[in-house]
């Protein structure tokens, strides 16, 4: 018995081993033609694929919120016109890493999204200028476009968004007060104030939390900061990034601040763990008249329900000179840049694709009802009250406070900076902890912009 | 007897011949996501890249960033104390708990089973948690985790403590658990007491189990990430003599940082990784050697 499973197992070795040899034998000997072989395959799969579907294009997409509504306008315009659309969205937060992976492959992304200026410096050389191109004669303006220092237009403003004060106008008015009343910082204090003074009675208050967790500390380091920032560029002319600042408007900011958080009924010691969420419950449930944020929050206080009669939004004040004129601070992160690296067909497809998104009349619709503020001729008005409150403080000739952040140096490091220095100064408001915001402010600043250009 | 042999020798030698057939495809897959992902990563750390494909070399230039690099050298003494700190905390307590727990009572295998459970969390979900958990307490007292960087740095080692200790203490009981009877029957026969038998016989004889927890929250604690991230990303991060400190970072959150300011950054990442990559290694063999030194043959 042993004999016959030792001869049993040995007769699979043994056609094991003619197997594998036989294998080893067809798979060595070809090496050196091999190579070529594969190539005329390849060669021969291109031009078979050629005609098609000529060109592809693949979206790289930054907005985790536009990402279901663009993979149905990629599907729409596949199903008109054959062309591949491939529509893939960065998880929040992951975009530039997402990015660098995809653009090392070989099929990489055809359009992409540049956020600011030090993105552009990051990825001039893979981004194709738009100045000629159909695409550009659609928009409606330039001030939400990056160009690079030749002066080309290499990433193109697709939506913008404005930043503002949000007021809740019913509690407004049930607490004796009205929008006509604030026009600069001093009317917008007297009536928070007032409403701060009289809240246990009123049942709310004026500001909601000024919360500095992760998720809510961008509304202040990033858009709140934009005021000195806005204002010092403003005066001093600034149209680059610039080496260091000077902080000439810091205590303006300093004065919103503190109004910030001292007409709220949040506790200024525990704003280093209060959420974005927070705040907005704050704002929905009626416990706040004011609420510092963006148009793109309008569909969520809607959904909440929250009534638009009921909603409007100001610009924020923060006592500068001449800031009756102001309107909302306005500018975007999302603009596409087309690879310059992918093929010419490629790069065809794809403007075709975006120039069919903003000038197909139910695409164009859809960008509008998903992105809110779109930049271009064919876009339908917008159903968002912000958005049209800002559409009529232009009208009215005021002026549009740019996003000045933009400019920020490595920006998520100076926020960091900042918002710590902001959070120790809410828990004990003193002028030596105001120092160590400003030295945050500008001395970060200088700081990053070594390290970015070092 | 003879003919078995060479029945085995019919089987095995095959085997032997065809070893290098079955490992192949782990090999390959090994070569492919690890060996050369780490000689491009060498590769890398001399070139200035954006994207792997446009790397250009610049020789030793991100080398001279790395250790110019204020942040990166405060963020490896917070390192070493975080290391030096939890390699102690965690070996001392999960050693007496697994000690403890070794001993005839009531109810040691639930004890077992709870203190090694916070081990199956992520770091990710446990840093949230136990920022939550901090700052609950903190507010108590008119502060919050990341107002400075002793905070942080506790509420780090807690976190990792919590985390580790039953996973270190499992070891430690299957290292008490082989030691013999006799042996330390013969130690109460000679008169030993307590103290002597812990500290002569039984610690010298777990010395395999100690040269492996030291090893795994040696090298626990140099790669620390997720955790670090979670629960304070680094905060504060103040401005101290004109450079910038992120007070509660460790090395590879400084990596990972550093990776993230721009395309003119990701060869210096790249450069401090490999370093990142020599220190642990060698921190780690120094380790093996100085504890191996120390165990008894049983």
């Amino acid at each position: 018995m042993k004999k016959l499973i030792a001869m049993l197992l040995a007769l699979v070795m043994v056609l094991g081993l003619a197997a594998c040899g036989g294998s080893n034998t067809e798979t060595e000997a070809p090496t050196t033609t091999a190579a070529p072989a594969e190539t005329t395959e390849a060669a021969a799969e291109a031009t078979t694929e050629t005609p098609a579907a000529s060109g592809r294009v693949y979206y790289l997409n930054f907005k985790p919120e536009f990402d279901v509504a663009l993979q149905e306008l990629a599907a729409t315009y596949t199903a008109n016109t054959g062309v591949e659309v491939k529509v893939v969205t960065a998880a929040s937060g992951t975009y530039s890493d997402t990015l660098t992976a995809e653009m090392a492959k070989s099929e990489a992304p055809t359009v992409f999204n540049i956020g600011n200026m030090s993105g552009l410096n990051d990825w001039n050389d893979y981004a194709l200028d738009l100045s000629d191109t159909a695409l550009a004669g659609e928009l409606t303006t330039n001030d939400f476009n990056l160009y690079n220092e030749a002066g080309e237009l290499k990433a193109m403003g697709y939506c913008y968004e404005s930043v503002g004060i949000i007021v809740n106008t019913a509690l407004l008015e049930q607490a004796g007060h009205s929008l006509d009343e604030i026009t600069n910082f001093e009317t917008l204090k007297a009536v928070a104030d007032d409403i701060h003074a009289r809240s246990a009675e009123l049942g709310f208050d004026a500001f909601s939390a000024s919360g500095l967790d992760s998720s809510s500390s961008w509304r202040f380091s990033g858009h709140l900061a934009n005021m000195p920032l806005y204002y010092e560029f403003r005066d001093d002319g600034v149209t680059e990034q610039p080496a260091a600042i000077t902080g000439a408007y810091l205590d303006n900011f300093r004065s919103i601040w503190d109004l910030y958080i001292t007409d709220t009924a949040a506790d200024p010691k525990t704003l280093s763990t209060s959420t974005s969420d927070e705040s907005k419950a704050q704002f929905t449930e009626g416990q706040a008249v004011f609420y510092q944020n963006g148009t793109w929050e309008y569909a969520g206080l809607i959904e909440a329900g929250m009534s638009a009669d009921d909603l409007a939004m100001i610009p924020i004040y923060c006592g500068v000179e001449g800031e009756e004129n102001a309107g909302l601070c306005s500018g975007t992160e999302n603009c596409w840049a087309v690879n310059s690296q992918v093929s010419e067909e490629d790069q065809k497809a794809t403007l075709d694709f975006l120039y069919w998104m903003v000038t197909d009349p139910e695409a164009s619709a859809v960008m509008v009802e998903q992105l809110g503020a779109v930049p271009f001729k064919a876009a339908p008005a917008s159903s968002n009250v912000f958005i049209v409150d800002g559409a009529e403080m232009q009208s009215e000739g005021k002026y549009t406070v740019t996003w000045a952040f933009n400019h920020t140096p490595n920006v998520d490091s100076w926020r960091a900076t900042v918002v710590t220095a902001l959070t120790a100064y809410s828990a004990d408001p003193t002028d030596a902890k105001w120092a160590d915001v400003v030295t945050a402010f500008v001395d970060g600043w200088a700081y990053e912009y070594s390290v970015v250009n070092g | 007897m003879a003919k078995r042999k060479q029945g085995i020798n019919l089987v095995q030698r095959p085997i032997r011949k065809y070893a290098p057939v079955f490992i192949l495809p782990t090999f390959l897959a090994f070569l492919i996501g690890f060996v050369w992902p780490f000689i491009q990563g060498i590769y890398l750390s001399f070139c200035n890249f954006n994207t792997p494909k446009d790397a250009e070399w610049v020789g030793l230039s991100n080398y001279a960033k790395v250790f110019k690099d204020a942040g990166f050298a405060h963020a490896f003494w917070n390192t070493a104390a975080f290391a030096v700190v939890s390699i102690i905390l965690i070996n001392v307590l999960a050693f007496f708990i697994a000690y403890a727990l070794t001993q005839k009572m009531r109810g040691a295998n639930i004890f077992r089973t709870v203190f090694f459970m916070p081990n199956l969390i992520g770091g990710v979900v446990l840093g949230y948690i136990w920022s939550m958990i901090f700052d609950g307490i903190l507010k108590n007292y008119g502060t919050y985790l990341t107002a400075n960087g002793t905070y942080g740095f506790w509420g780090l080692v807690i976190l990792v403590a919590w985390q580790q200790i039953g996973y270190m203490m499992i070891i430690y009981i299957a290292g008490l658990q082989a030691l013999s009877e006799d042996m330390l029957e013969a130690a109460r026969m000679d008169g030993a007491n307590g103290r002597q038998t812990l500290f002569q016989v039984i610690i010298p004889n777990v010395m395999p189990s100690i040269t492996t927890c030291t090893f795994l929250t040696l090298t626990n604690s140099f790669k620390m990430f997720d955790q670090n991230m979670a629960l304070t990303g680094g905060l504060p991060s103040i401005m101290q003599d004109g450079a910038k400190i992120n007070v509660t970072e460790l090395l590879a959150l400084n990596i990972y940082s550093t990776y993230n300011i721009n395309k003119n950054w990701h060869g210096v990442a790249q450069a401090k990784a490999v370093i990142f990559f020599i220190l642990v290694a060698v921190l780690a063999i120094a380790q093996q050697a100085a504890t191996r030194r120390k165990e008894v043959e049983q």
